[in-house]
């Protein structure tokens, strides 16, 4: 399955993300067209359950779909809307059918049938007819929530994706259900840090294989500058946290079954949010002034990749809980906690 | 593209079932050990303790039953030995010979040395060391000049071999000699198992920076080999010496060597950090857990029979950073100053790791050696 899917996908964002379609989405119009292909392609149902019209698939199955997505810059919310499906599929709900996106911050409480509250930075909030949200109350639920009752105030990313904020009052969800027993509140919130990973994981591969192909064709002192120590040093530095925010996603995602597993999520995020920065850094740098200009496509890459390692939480953010909860653990609970995968305090965030 | 080898290779449950009885064993044999001792880690050297070892079969654990192995997994190995670093346990005395000499003896050697070293290393009776570096060779690992000439049924050794790890405690050394004098660079290097109790063998401990004593110099003077004592190939060992460095690159000892002090740094901060504390902290073990799945990943492909060298590199540069940035970050995030007497017991774990540090990213190829290494992969030497 997983091949299947890496190679349908690769093909089909790569007839879709030229780098002017891509550059026309930012600050432009909803890509109808775009999303139509995305959408026919079955991909945003993937991970919604086979009886409820989904494709059943894992999350192990669609790291390579998700990789790729960041690879070509993929100007739409087809991560959030697979990520939106599996959580509406784990509380028994159909998927939507069309885009949606997911809100992974802000309060949202549901009282008496409605909803209120904000969503905070949802992507395409601005554009998708719906969002799947966890609200609080006696019992958290999963609902799915008609964007157009909310009162909106649009924001953007680094790169121009749209990231709005959502404001609802006593809004009637268009379908909810209890969250799964057990099931953390922050739940999208852990789930957008694990695909914001494996974005951030193809985009560097992306940047990686841009950088090594321009330090072969740019000379300077007489000799392609991929020749001189220094420059294939760095390289060498945004190849190695490329792999390991690769592995660290690509790990997160196996590990996922019905469930996140929490530690390799938040390893998963931080791990590729410290490679964006330093990768970003290290291909600008090899391709000089040009890769500066608006003209060239490098920016597509590295201005997602900075917006991307802060979204769904930092690797500040995530390394202060885990560091919290590895302090907890004390020196005798640490090794047990990473060779088992978790610690124990590492709860997820309350309602 | 070499990155899409990471692919994730969970250590399997027949493999992890192992790891409670390896744990409690360890509790129990170094209860006694002081954190300053375990902060030493994979340099520790305690030869009775690689005999219990090798008691409960878990030295050479990877190699066939009939050479005294287990024929255990791959993974089974890797619990073993992350349980034992992860620990401080003193594993020098028969480190090399598990991780190196065994698998390059049971892929490379002849029945006759299978026969007579493999179950003695998996007793942890034997003991080698690597004899690759020389002075003046360093990093360029091609232009070594000591050698090997036949004379008779026998082959001459002469030249002299440095920074050899514990090789005034070890039993034999598996060394890259010249077999061919006329060669140049990689051409013309055999790889030879040398008797260290030889007449003609001179070994000369050299300090370290902290006082101890680890590495050596070897001189050969007119060593008299048996012709038994190639390994391989005559002329093949340049080939035979990459395939063993991706084994000696990509283990947990690569990224592990601090373990003591970041557990020392845990309780020295106690349960309450602060927001540096926590944010640092949880860095680190974030890119703890990315190492280890890494090094699982390598270790998939070496179980495969394939040669990993470039993702070898890269869990080593990445691994040996991340060591290296342990005794920074202890520095940064508590006002306690190292101390080598007195002073608490984190002060002496840190005193010792800072200085040892620096070794990390020079031992087992140097960081500008891997990232050359990494370069070549994506294809651009």
């Amino acid at each position: 399955m997983r091949q299947m899917f890496d190679s349908t996908v690769e093909r089909l964002f790569a007839d879709l993300t030229s780098p002017a379609a891509v550059l026309a989405c930012e600050d432009g119009p909803w890509p109808q067209a775009m999303w139509t292909a995305v959408e026919e392609s079955g991909f945003p149902l993937a991970l919604a359950p086979e009886a409820l019209g989904g494709a059943g698939a894992s999350w192990a199955d669609v790291c390579g779909v998700i990789r790729l997505a960041g690879r070509f810059n993929l100007p739409l919310p087809l991560p959030e809307a697979m990520l939106a499906n599996w959580l509406l599929g784990a509380a028994g709900l159909a998927p939507a059918s069309g885009a949606v996106s997911v809100a992974g911050a802000g309060a949202l409480r549901l009282r008496d049938g409605v909803v209120s509250g904000e969503a905070l930075d949802v992507p395409w909030g601005d554009a998708v007819p719906l969002v799947v949200a966890v609200a609080g109350g006696a019992e958290p639920a999963v609902v799915l929530l008609p964007t157009g009752a909310a009162r909106r105030r649009d924001g953007a990313n680094v790169a121009a994706e749209s990231r709005a904020t959502l404001l609802f009052e006593d809004v009637a969800p268009v379908a909810q259900a209890p969250l799964p027993a057990g099931w953390p509140v922050d739940v999208l919130l852990l789930g957008g840090a694990m695909v914001r990973a494996a974005q951030i994981a193809g985009a560097l591969e992306g940047v990686l294989a841009l950088a090594t192909a321009y330090a072969g064709e740019r000379v300077q002192f007489g000799k392609p500058i991929g020749s001189f120590q220094a420059i294939q040093h760095q390289v060498a530095v945004l190849a190695e946290h490329a792999a390991a925010a690769v592995m660290a996603s690509e790990a997160a995602f196996a590990a996922a079954d019905t469930r996140i597993v929490r530690l390799q999520a938040i390893a998963a995020k931080i791990c590729a949010s410290e490679a964006a920065g330093i990768g970003a850094g290290v291909a600008h740098a090899v391709h000089g002034a040009i890769g500066f200009t608006h003209e060239h496509s490098l920016h597509l890459s590295t201005r997602r990749l900075w917006s991307w390692r802060s979204e769904f939480g930092s690797a500040s953010a995530w390394s202060q809980r885990l560091g919290r909860a590895v302090c907890a653990a004390g020196p005798e609970g640490f090794w047990p906690g990473v060779t088992d995968g978790r610690f124990d305090t590492l709860q997820e965030q309350s309602a | 593209m070499s990155i899409d080898q990471f692919t994730y290779s969970p250590i399997p449950p027949e493999a992890e079932a192992i790891r409670a009885e390896v744990r409690g064993f360890l509790a129990d044999a170094l209860a006694d050990v002081p954190p300053t001792r375990r902060a030493e880690s994979w340099m520790g050297f305690d030869a009775r303790f690689s005999r219990r070892l090798g008691e409960r079969g878990w030295i050479g654990m990877a190699l066939p039953k009939r050479y005294g192995g287990a024929e255990a997994s791959a993974f089974s190995r890797y619990v073993v030995i992350e349980e034992l670093l992860a620990a401080g346990a003193p594993v020098s005395a028969h480190w090399f010979a598990d991780r190196q000499s065994g698998p390059q003896i049971l892929h490379y050697g002849s029945d006759a040395q299978k026969d007579f070293h493999l179950p003695a290393i998996c007793r942890g009776e034997q003991f080698f060391c690597i004899g690759m570096s020389e002075p003046n060779s360093g990093s360029d690992l091609a232009s070594i000049k000591s050698s090997a000439r036949r004379a008779g049924d026998k082959w001459i050794v002469n030249g002299q071999k440095v920074w050899t790890t514990n090789a005034h405690r070890s039993h034999y050394m598996i060394a890259l000699l010249r077999t061919d004098p006329d060669s140049r660079r990689n051409e013309g290097l055999s790889q030879f198992i040398v008797d260290l109790s030889l007449p003609g063998i001179t070994i000369r401990p050299i300090k370290d920076l902290t006082g101890a004593s680890h590495f050596n110099e070897v001189f050969f003077d007119d060593v008299a080999l048996d012709a038994g004592a190639l390994v391989g190939t005559e002329g093949q060992g340049w080939a035979q010496v990459t395939a063993e460095l991706a084994f000696e690159r990509s283990g947990p000892e690569r990224f592990l060597s601090s373990i003591t002090l970041l557990q020392s740094l845990l309780g020295a901060i106690g349960a309450d950090p602060d927001a540096l504390q926590a944010r640092d902290i949880g860095r680190l073990t974030a890119r703890l857990v990315t190492l280890r799945q890494m090094s699982l990943a390598v270790t998939a492909q070496l179980a495969a029979g394939r040669n990993p060298a470039w993702e070898a590199s890269v869990v080593k540069e990445l691994g040996t950073s991340f060591e290296q940035e342990i005794p920074e970050l202890a520095e940064a995030l508590l006002d306690v100053a190292p101390a080598t007497r007195g002073g608490g017991e984190h002060a002496r774990v840190l005193a010792y790791l800072m200085q040892e540090a620096p070794s990390f990213s020079l031992r087992g190829g140097t960081r500008e050696i891997l990232r050359g290494i990494i370069a070549r992969g994506l294809g651009m030497r």
